[in-house]
């Protein structure tokens, strides 16, 4: 009986290739879409981890309050004995003090006369201690375009596209002019040492790295630091066990009142980055849902035109003692059969072209130029357990409920008026 | 034996506010091994009760019994039962499916009653050959003529060797030679395996191999006779 079916299934394009064709193009794009929402999400998180919010973040609660600012007056003190007790207790976790600082940056000439001044935000990272993980966290190595990494105090990296607005060569010397840390001015001369492009137009549009040793100087920080970040040492962003860590840090300095008591944030804490992270967990869910009903309304309307071609057929075999249910559930396994082979065939395109763009990516750069968010410019699909799999929710899904209502009509119909219709 | 039995049938369709009845007060009955035919003019109920007989549809009142068992009182899958064992159709416009080839179509009725596939084989074989079309076997209901065709559909009624073959119009599409053809050989059907026919026509050239007539005017029998 099933070959029967399949025979019947096969010869019938419009039953067999139609729906498939549907099916397999609904799947596609789910496949497609979650693999980019996925490398698109990932990307966005671990490219502001890594610049920004770290996987926990500690400031001072004041600093936290202003941290758009930079406000390094209400930065953390006595920096080092923070960090000797964070490294022993959290031995899973990289612990890193970083200073956000903005000013302005200035290139004299040769008699030492401003020749160009551009404001700036700069991030100062350890760089010179000899097994400091900054340079890895921040690729430094690849994004590097022209010149050296750090090879002194004193070196600073800045932009590849700053560098040619400022018209600066490698070598030349560059004029921090800023604030310290207790409100009087800093000056401070920089040599340049290289440029870089992170390819996230966030930061490449002007972005300074620096050593923390040289800010610190600069900017009369002695043991301070705006920010500590920690990083898991994977460099895998576990939100469970990030959140747990804080809720336990934070608990230590629950009664503490002071302003500049340390709180630990993770890093859905900041930037609203919760809401981004859920959206990511239910984004696929909310595809294949959106996919499922759309595409079962598509099949529907296909299984109600097929169902009126084939009431002479259901209107025979009824008259021929098949019975209804039989016929109906028939229906839905041919569905299932369609389904299965349209969403492996969709599965398979869009694990095709997930990942070929997880290897290629495609970028978004022109798009993103004036973007303030942290993601980089060339997106990558990513292909995950799920891509295998998410395909097939609503190509069998919308398939099946595709019939099912489609099949009602016929189901509900009467026997003799079947027969009517088939022998008008 | 009886094989069909009703009694004070009556059917109705709703008409807007009104109803249209469309058989009343029928009380008829076939033995087994009849030849035998509904006539009367469009409109008269012929289809109504064919349909009635065939459990393809319900009475509004009265009863009808075919081999034993009430068609009113039957659920979907317990008619769906009796056609598939016991009762052959063939239609006016053949309804052959489309999709498949003729020994396909004529196979059908045999997988619904999961018949295995090597008795299966001969069976279609042996009724294709006996309505001299074994050599369409693999031609699609498209590429048969209508004599071709209806000989499809009578071999599939009959490939099964229901108790009752019941058809509708079965020559009003065919040809004179068609029509003699197919009648001839459901009259050697009858013949040979006592199976009991009943027509609904008014096509002479089915009427005159009719052993029985029965006669409908507006939903009711106005005659019932036995031709010798
Ligand atoms: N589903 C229905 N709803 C309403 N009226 C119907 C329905 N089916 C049949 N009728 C009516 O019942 C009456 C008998 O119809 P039926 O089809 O049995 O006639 P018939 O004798 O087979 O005619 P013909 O020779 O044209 O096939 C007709 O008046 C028809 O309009
Ligand atoms: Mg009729």
């Amino acid at each position: 009986m099933i070959r029967f079916l399949l025979k019947g299934l096969i010869r019938d394009r419009s039953r067999s290739l139609s729906p498939v064709l549907i099916v397999a193009a609904g799947a596609f794009l789910c496949v497609f879409l979650y693999g980019w929402i996925k490398g698109a999400m990932d990307d966005l998180i671990s490219s502001t981890a890594r610049f920004d919010t770290g996987h926990v973040k500690i400031m001072t609660r004041a600093y936290n309050r202003l941290s758009d600012q930079m406000p390094n007056d209400l930065a953390l003190l006595g920096v080092g004995k923070l960090l000797d007790d964070l490294r022993a207790s959290e031995k899973g976790i990289t612990w890193m003090p970083r200073i956000r600082f903005g000013g302005l940056l200035d290139i004299p000439d040769e008699k030492g006369e401003t020749r160009e001044q551009a404001p700036v935000a700069g991030l100062a990272v350890d760089l010179l201690s000899p097994d400091s993980p900054e340079p890895e966290i921040l690729n430094l190595k690849n994004a590097l375009v022209r010149g050296k990494l750090f090879q002194k105090a004193g070196d600073i990296l800045i932009s590849e596209a700053f560098a040619h607005r400022l018209g600066v060569k490698i070598g030349e010397t560059a004029t921090l002019i800023g604030s310290t840390m207790n409100g009087g001015l800093a000056m401070h001369n920089f040599t340049i040492a290289g440029t870089v492009r992170f390819g996230i137009a966030a930061l490449d549009r002007g972005a300074v790295i620096a050593d923390i040793e040289d800010v610190r100087f600069a900017l009369d920080m002695a043991d301070g630091a705006g920010e500590i970040v920690g990083y898991s040492k994977e460099m895998h962003y576990d939100n469970n066990a990030m959140v747990a860590l804080t809720k336990q840090f934070n608990k230590k300095f629950e009664q503490d009142k002071d302003e500049f008591a340390p709180i630990m944030l993770s890093l859905v804490d900041q930037y609203g980055l919760r809401e981004y992270l859920d959206l990511a967990n239910t984004f696929g869910a909310i595809i294949v849902t959106i996919f499922v009903m759309a595409m079962s309304i598509v099949l529907w309307n296909s299984g109600l035109m097929n169902g009126l071609r084939r009431y002479g057929e259901i209107g025979v075999r009824l008259a021929l003692g098949e019975p209804k249910g039989t016929i109906y559930r028939r229906m839905i396994l041919e569905s299932i059969i369609t389904g299965f082979i349209g969403s492996l065939l969709g599965t398979l395109a869009g694990l095709a072209v997930t990942y070929y763009l997880q290897y290629k990516g495609i970028d978004f750069g022109n798009l993103m130029q004036k973007s303030t968010i942290l993601m980089s410019n060339v997106i990558r699909t990513r292909v995950t357990g799920w891509s295998y799999v998410i395909g097939f929710i609503p190509g069998l899904g919308a398939s099946v409920i595709g019939t099912m209502f489609a099949g009602i009509g016929i189901y509900r119909r009467q026997t003799s008026q079947l027969f009517k219709e088939l022998e008008a | 034996m009886v094989l069909v039995k009703t009694r004070n049938l009556l059917k109705c369709y709703p008409m807007g506010l009104r109803t249209l009845t469309a058989l009343r007060k029928i009380n008829l009955e076939f033995q087994r091994g009849e030849f035998c035919g509904l006539i009367g003019p469009s409109g008269s109920g012929k289809t109504t009760l064919l349909n009635i007989i065939g459990s393809l549809d319900v009475p509004s009142q009265g009863s009808v019994t075919v081999l034993d068992k009430k068609i009113e009182e039957l659920s979907h899958v317990e008619a769906a039962r009796l056609r598939r064992n016991h009762i052959g159709f063939i239609f006016q416009t053949y309804n052959l499916l489309p999709l498949y080839t003729a020994y396909e179509n004529v196979e059908f009725p045999l997988l619904l009653i999961d018949m295995p596939e090597a008795k299966r084989k001969k069976k279609v074989m042996d009724a294709l050959d006996w309505l001299g079309i074994a050599d369409k076997a693999e031609s699609r209901p498209a590429q048969l003529s209508g004599g071709e065709s209806q000989r499809v559909a009578v071999a599939r009624a009959i490939v099964k060797l229901p108790d009752l073959v019941l058809a509708d119009e079965p020559t009003a599409n065919l040809d004179a030679e068609n029509s003699f053809n197919i009648l001839e050989m459901m009259v050697k059907l009858n013949q040979e395996l006592n199976t009991t026919f009943i027509f609904a026509t008014h096509d002479e050239k089915v009427i005159r191999y009719l052993r029985r007539k029965i006669h409908l005017v507006d939903g009711q029998v106005v005659k019932d006779e036995i031709v010798n």
